[in-house]
């Protein structure tokens, strides 16, 4: 035999070598197609990059680890779609960096939750959610309520993610500032946000400051109904 | 030591040539890996506590979303983590017959930082730092450090590799490779992300919903495979052999494990993805894959407990190598249940439930965890020259408490998450879903009051080991009455 693997048990450098080459093909074969393949992700309607407030709350949402007790992913399977609503679709998530698809269900899936419940309902959930929902496991998030919102940095936030490709335009990255202020304040005129924005839900918990939890609510708020399904159909949706 | 090579004539009069091992930060790393369990270990039962009675849940700092990222840093790069450095660089000069590469110096900083690492990333993720990728939290500057740990560990191991005096590589060392090289393209690959300033831990990953949810799984799947399996494996083809005194049952066997395993199980994480919006083919290449890769992880475990052939016997007097030996049968046990898990119409029930979770402990606490005690007992004896461990009974306490332990939670998890799973897809007889999702969280109750009872007995045994530990270490010789079944004498050469 031409091949003996004393030269691989031999010279370590050899080892090392085919090592990194078999350890490579699954992850590229798998990974890169993804992003050549255009159909990967489906083309609908209606998916926005999120306000700047959304965006906050979504920060919020990564920091206190939601994703490890709730996905963000409706599976394409009966009971799914009767109970949380039409399946995810890649395009809902294109603009996720990172995704939140999760990958526990210790509390419900919540890719759909937006508009499931009032504003106030979920100020009160968050605060004492066992107040709402006696068997649930969820810890309180009052101090939510108490914390003023830091979005000092939200043109820093929006400037990488529009460099990562999530199409902020000019005006928006202008306007950061007066949009988290006019999302969170029942008495603003929110007129120029919502056309930036369409479907955006105003959120405010107290008047005079913006909280963590105002933006916390504005995420949960629009998450699964940035596409309008009524003018989407399956033949669309097919890869 | 200033020649790391030195002659010298054995009782026999035969002249050898002895290696001064760096045997000092190998124990170094043994003592951290005890402390890393039982802060692992005390994490996971808390947080167990938490889902069993939610008003333990003490925010912001303590709040169920902050604390779970530290458990899996704790156990997984605290715990695994100390055991591999010490594993790796306790094999690596011996089976190489050579003192390891860099000093003193070097390998000490590859302690200290990397012992840095893992307080930072879980002190961090109570501050609420934290890019949200499943065993990948840290912000991008942890991310940074960790990578020039990594690339200094892996400079030392391959250094001292090519200074070997044995024309051989042991297999152990190929299975260290494996994992070494993998998790520097999977750190590299999954925490590419850009910060939102260099003064602010914050960023966003480069890249987003359906690629970047494939990057994690491939992250994530492979974290286990290699970190949890191929670097354990090398552990498995060194301590076993060793503590059996038999040489591994099948040489040509560990070739065919080595190359399909390490080639295998880069394609799997797909199989964490079914029925979302992942492209089919990605899902049916991480199905078909799993299933294939039980035939190398099979003939891995095959490899290892056949090694026990006629050394059987040592499983009754040796309490070390039967937490070995236990870890390889899970080992089995877990790798079986993984490409069942991983087929689709399993997967449409087993997902999102706690089947998963009870599914990476038994690979995580039956194989991982037993796998480190069974090579930290054998480790303590030989670094610090004792006849055996200061009390075999407390090994034997250790052993049936870890089962029990490991029993109460797999068994808990299985029905939970079986439970869950039906629950949830349950139709009555006029159509409906029968059940609302809160009733699936009540009855989750028993079982995971349970899991936590499970959790508290392996705390308890991990204790132990420690005390034992801190006993065989401390005290003199003479007084340690187990007769060994290692002699700490002279490190000759091909010992």
């Amino acid at each position: 035999m031409a091949f003996s693997h004393a030269i691989v048990e031999k010279n370590a450098f050899v080892l090392i070598a085919l090592t990194f080459g078999v350890l490579s093909i699954g992850g590229a074969v798998e990974i890169i197609p993804l992003f050549t393949i255009h159909t990967t992700v489906e083309a609908v309607k209606g998916v926005r990059p999120y306000t700047p407030l959304e965006l906050a709350g979504r920060d919020i949402y990564i920091r206190e680890g939601c994703y490890l007790c709730h996905s963000q992913q409706i599976r394409s399977l009966r009971d799914e779609v009767e109970r949380y609503g039409h399946y995810s679709l890649a395009a809902e998530s294109m603009y996720d960096h990172p995704f939140q698809w999760g990958s526990k269900r210790i509390g419900p899936d919540i890719a759909r939750v937006g508009g499931k419940y009032s504003n106030d309902w979920q100020y009160a959930h968050l605060k004492n959610p066992q107040a709402l929902v006696p068997e649930s496991l969820m810890p309180k998030f009052g101090f939510l309520a108490e914390t003023k919102l830091d979005y000092s940095d939200i043109d820093m936030k929006l400037k990488v993610q529009r460099l990562l490709g999530t199409p902020y335009t000019d005006e928006d990255l202008a306007n950061a500032h007066k949009d988290i202020e006019a999302q969170a304040d029942p008495t603003a005129d929110a007129t120029a946000l919502l056309k930036r924005y369409p479907k955006a839900v105003e959120a405010s918990g107290k008047t005079g400051s913006v909280t963590e939890m105002d933006a916390l609510v504005a995420y949960l708020q629009v998450l699964g109904t940035m596409v309008n399904f009524a003018d989407t159909s399956e033949e669309q949706l097919k890869q | 030591m200033a020649s790391s090579a030195a002659t010298a004539m054995l009782d026999d009069g035969s002249v050898v040539n002895k290696v001064f091992y760096n045997e000092a930060i190998v124990r170094k790393f043994v003592i951290a890996a005890i402390i890393w369990a039982i802060i692992a270990f005390c994490l996971g039962t808390y947080l167990a506590s938490e889902l069993a009675f939610p008003q333990l849940n003490i925010a912001p700092y303590f709040n169920f979303g902050r604390l779970r990222p530290a458990h899996p840093t704790a156990a997984v790069f605290g715990f695994g983590g100390n055991v591999l450095f010490a594993t790796s660089f306790y094999i690596v000069q011996r089976t190489s017959r050579a003192r390891l590469f860099g000093g003193r110096a070097w390998a000490d900083f590859v302690f200290w930082a990397y012992q840095l690492q893992v307080a930072n990333m879980c002190i961090s993720y109570l501050l609420g730092f934290s890019k949200s990728q499943e065993y990948a939290e840290g912000e991008w500057h942890l991310d940074l450090w960790l990578a020039v740990i990594w690339l200094s560990y892996m400079t030392i191991f391959i250094g001292t590799l090519t200074r070997r005096k044995e024309p051989h590589i042991y297999v152990a060392n190929w299975f260290f490779i494996a994992y070494m090289s993998m998790i520097l393209i999977l750190h590299v690959g999954r925490n590419l992300c850009i910060p939102i300033s260099p003064f602010r831990a914050k960023s966003y990953s480069l890249f987003s919903g359906v690629q970047d949810a494939m990057i994690q799984w491939w992250y994530g799947h492979n974290v286990v495979g290699f970190f949890l399996t191929a670097g354990f494996l090398g552990i498995m083809y060194y301590f076993i052999p060793k503590a059996a005194g038999r040489p591994v049952y099948s040489y040509r066997l560990s070739i065919v494990h080595f190359w399909s395993l390490t080639f295998l199980y880069v394609w799997v994480g797909a199989h964490h993805l079914h029925w979302t919006a992942l492209p089919d083919w990605t899902q049916t290449l991480g199905m078909a894959f799993s299933i294939m890769l039980w035939m190398p992880s099979w003939g891995g475990m095959i490899n290892g407990i056949m090694t026990l052939s006629g050394a059987w016997d040592k499983l009754r007097t040796d309490p070390g190598l039967r937490f070995s030996v236990t870890a390889v049968a899970f080992y089995g046990m877990s790798t079986f249940e993984g490409p069942l898990m991983a087929v689709r119409d399993v997967n449409a029930l087993s997902h999102y439930t706690d089947w998963t979770v009870g599914h990476v402990h038994s690979g995580a606490l039956g194989w991982v965890m037993l796998v480190s005690f069974g090579a930290l007992y054998y480790l303590i004896p030989a670094l610090w020259r004792k006849p055996g461990m200061y009390s075999t009974k407390l090994m034997e306490w250790h052993y049936w408490l870890a089962m029990t332990g490991i029993m109460f939670y797999i068994f808990a998890m299985w029905i939970a998450g079986i439970t869950q799973g039906l629950m949830w897809r349950a139709y009555d007889s006029h159509g409906f879903l029968q059940y609302s999702f809160v009733e699936s969280v009540a009855a989750m109750h028993p079982y995971y009051v349970v899991r936590a009872i499970g959790g508290g007995l392996i705390v308890t045994g991990a204790l132990m080991m420690a005390y034992n530990a801190f006993r065989t270490i401390t005290t003199s010789d003479e007084s340690i009455l187990w007769a060994g079944r290692r002699t700490a004498g002279a490190l000759a050469a091909g010992e």
